[in-house]
């Protein structure tokens, strides 16, 4: 008798929760203008089995999205679903307690998501998840694949093997990388994608164990071999910003590109017949692990002032189910962080292979809770060392004094 | 009804008067207020919190990082200004007078060289971006063509012409405001003043430094003052044509940039700190304003009525 009071109580009570949920029109605020066709592809798929629910996708410009948010929330007008930024970007919202934790009880799917994929949208020192994590990025190198076998190379295995095939493409007119480094931001990436299997995976080791800092041996030797594969990077590189850069790769004109998983749709939008493949930067010899840098994007919050918070948590749940995931693998063209996701396209495939050998994007990952953030510092130092303005030695100097401000274990 | 008339008007007046200065309120007057009161409180990110005094103000000021980053952006400002204050208003008084004196095509040059003015700083930044590009930009295709290649150089990637670059193309784009103004100052000074002097000398030098420029001072307080806070509230261009981070290595960076980082976060590196951020907007605001008032009140105390 008990139970069935019980019984009733719950299903009256979920009842009650769902009878307001009839009807009810949900925001999405999102910095992916250039994926509005497909959001709203994935959202009819959500409406078609949650009648009464429905969903509004809007975008704002990437660079403004933090501002435009931060005052939304700021404000109370922020809408009930959100993307939210990983890491530093995340805390920065979260702290302000404008976002619903998550956890198990009301996002389930979260507990078989990667541990890493997780930790990115949980903040550190209160351990709560405030999103569920949509994609990984990967930093490694894209190569037209036309032009290599044209001039008969392979994916290199070895450093003398890059070497050699950037000396054989530039006597063949080719520019062998496409990359410039203006643009601030570029040259944390050329750290990722060409520094990871060089510093290795027992300096990340280190470095987290607080056994060592970024005047290690491996770290600056890693910045070393950087600055002189550089030789092969257009002429004025330091000059050319992003867009030209990657214009550069797009049209043909370079053979290999630095830079991040997110750069394949963008290439293949713009030239659909160039067969691209990816690699891993070699190290010195064959037999050394390669490496790439990885890290997870952003996630998907609830706003925790919002006053459907039923319909929200519905939402999400099903962003955070394997269906969304696959459709936003195969739609989008990004490595989804759903576990279990296959890949159509073959280039995802590899790079989610690739992602079985990586160390994280280490500056965004473990060092922008801070001012100076480590990304701050990395961008401009590398732009010293590209310009010859420091050495690498000094800018593991530099990185380690400048994060010393707030980073513990550098303290002295 | 006698006082209806005088009502009316008076209802007239209030109708026009009340809308701008409700809307300069709102959006100038309570901003600028608000941004003072940011400043004295601590932020957790959103959420304001505690009040803190002038800890903020300490804080970009004295403490590291941010006492580095203070000085080399505010140099880079005045850097900007003295350099501004050659290229942009000392050619345009140039320009001026070669317009004034109607050398030959001067019909042709008056529009050719206000014609940049109109553009937007956007459409401006992105032009210069592309004329310096490292590859294609035509400085560097005209520098090779002409066997200067030696010279060409990755202009916005090296710290030591990245921000004469971005003066040059602010130069470029407003040097017809300065011209324009000292022009209609010039056009103002009376023909027996000029019939005088030409009875007196036909020295170009001494028509100039005697005549034209202490006639055009009203012309000049006008122009410095406008270049003083132009060079001070620098944003756009360095934005467009440098990036938020002032990048070489913060070798463009100017207070704006500076601020904007700070106070809104930087997508690719920082968080954002409403605190620092507005202490930062409120020394830029006091810094020019006192100056700004400053230099017009000594600008004006030179003005020779006519």
């Amino acid at each position: 008798m008990k139970k069935l009071i019980m019984k009733t109580i719950v299903a009256l009570g979920a009842l009650a929760t769902a009878l307001p949920a009839l009807a009810e029109d949900l925001t999405f605020w999102s910095w992916r203008q250039e994926d509005k066709a497909q959001y709203e592809k994935f959202i009819k798929a959500f409406e078609a089995k949650n009648p009464g629910i429905t969903v509004k996708f809007e975008t704002f410009e990437a660079t403004n999205y933090n501002t435009i948010l931060s005052t939304a929330l700021a404000g109370g007008a922020g809408p009930d679903i959100m993307f939210a930024r990983a890491y530093g970007g995340l805390e920065n919202v979260a702290n302000a307690g404008y976002l619903l934790p998550l956890d198990k009880t009301n996002v389930p799917a979260l507990e078989k998501f990667a541990p890493a994929a997780v930790a990115a949208e949980t903040v550190r020192s209160s351990k709560i998840t405030y999103a569920v994590p949509f994609a990984s990025q990967t930093m490694l190198v894209i190569y037209n694949k036309d032009i290599f076998d044209k001039n008969g190379l392979k994916e290199p295995e070895t450093w003398d093997d890059l070497v050699k095939a950037s000396e054989k493409l530039k006597a063949a007119g080719v520019m062998p990388f496409g990359n410039g480094t203006a643009t601030a931001w570029q040259n944390e990436v050329m750290v990722g994608g060409i520094a990871s299997t060089l510093m290795g995976k027992g300096f990340y080791d280190d470095l987290m164990a607080g056994k060592t800092d970024f005047t290690d041996k491996r770290y600056v030797g890693a910045l070393a071999k950087l600055k002189e594969i550089t030789k092969y990077f257009p002429d004025g590189f330091i000059g050319l910003d992003y867009a030209s850069s990657q214009q550069l790769f797009a049209s043909g004109m370079a053979g290999m590109f630095v830079g991040g998983s997110y750069e394949l749709a963008n290439f293949k939008k713009q030239n659909p017949k160039m067969n691209m493949g990816i690699f891993a930067m070699p190290g010195m010899k064959a037999g050394d692990e390669k490496l790439v840098a990885q890290y997870f994007d952003g996630g998907y919050a609830v706003n925790a002032k919002t006053t459907k918070k039923e319909a929200a948590l519905k939402f999400v749940n099903f962003l955070a189910s394997q269906e969304f995931g696959q459709m936003f693998a195969d739609d989008l063209n990004n490595i989804s962080a759903v576990p279990g996701v296959t890949f159509k396209d073959a280039l995802l495939g590899e790079v989610a292979e690739l992602n079985k050998h990586s160390i994280p994007y280490i500056m965004l990952v473990h060092f922008r809770f801070g001012e100076p953030s480590g990304s701050v510092l990395l961008q401009g130092e590398i732009q010293k060392l590209l310009s010859g303005k420091a050495t690498p030695e000094e800018v593991g100097k530099n990185l380690t004094t400048g994060l010393a401000a707030w980073y513990a274990p550098f303290k002295k | 009804m006698p006082g209806s008339p005088l009502l009316a008007r008076r209802l007239w007046i209030t109708a026009l008067i009340v809308p701008p200065l409700a809307f300069v309120a709102l959006f100038v007057v309570y901003p600028i207020i608000s941004a003072f009161a940011y400043a004295f409180f601590q932020w957790h990110g959103l959420a304001r919190g505690e009040f803190v005094g002038f800890a903020n103000f300490y804080k970009v000021l004295f403490t590291q990082p941010y006492a580095d980053w203070t000085a080399n952006a505010f140099l880079h400002n005045v850097l900007v200004f003295f350099a501004l204050m050659v290229l942009q208003n000392g050619v345009g008084f140039l320009l001026a007078y070669c317009l004034w004196r109607e050398l030959p095509g001067a019909a042709f040059h008056r529009v050719a060289v206000f014609l940049p003015v109109v553009l937007s700083t956007i459409i401006v930044g992105f032009l210069w971006k592309l004329f310096l590009h490292p590859l294609f930009g035509v400085v560097n295709i005209s520098l090779r063509g002409t066997g200067l290649g030696g010279l060409a150089q990755p202009w916005l990637g090296q710290d030591t012409t990245a921000l004469w670059a971005l003066i040059i193309a602010n130069a470029w784009h407003m040097v017809g405001f300065p011209t324009l103004v000292f022009l209609a100052g010039m056009q103002r000074i009376p023909g027996e003043i000029l019939d005088a002097v030409r009875m007196e000398t036909e020295s170009e030098w001494v028509k100039i430094s005697k005549v034209v420029w202490p006639l055009v001072a009203p012309s000049a307080t006008v122009v410095f003052t406008l270049l003083f806070v132009g060079s001070f509230n620098w944003f756009e261009l360095p934005y467009i044509m440098a990036g938020v981070d002032g990048s070489p290595h913060k070798a463009t960076d100017v207070l704006g940039l500076y601020f904007y980082r700070t106070a809104f976060g930087d997508q690719s590196g920082s968080g954002q700190d409403f605190g620092a951020g507005s202490a930062l907007a409120v020394l830029i605001f006091l810094f020019i304003a006192i100056v700004a008032g400053f230099i017009t009140f000594r600008l004006r105390a030179r003005e020779i009525q006519i």
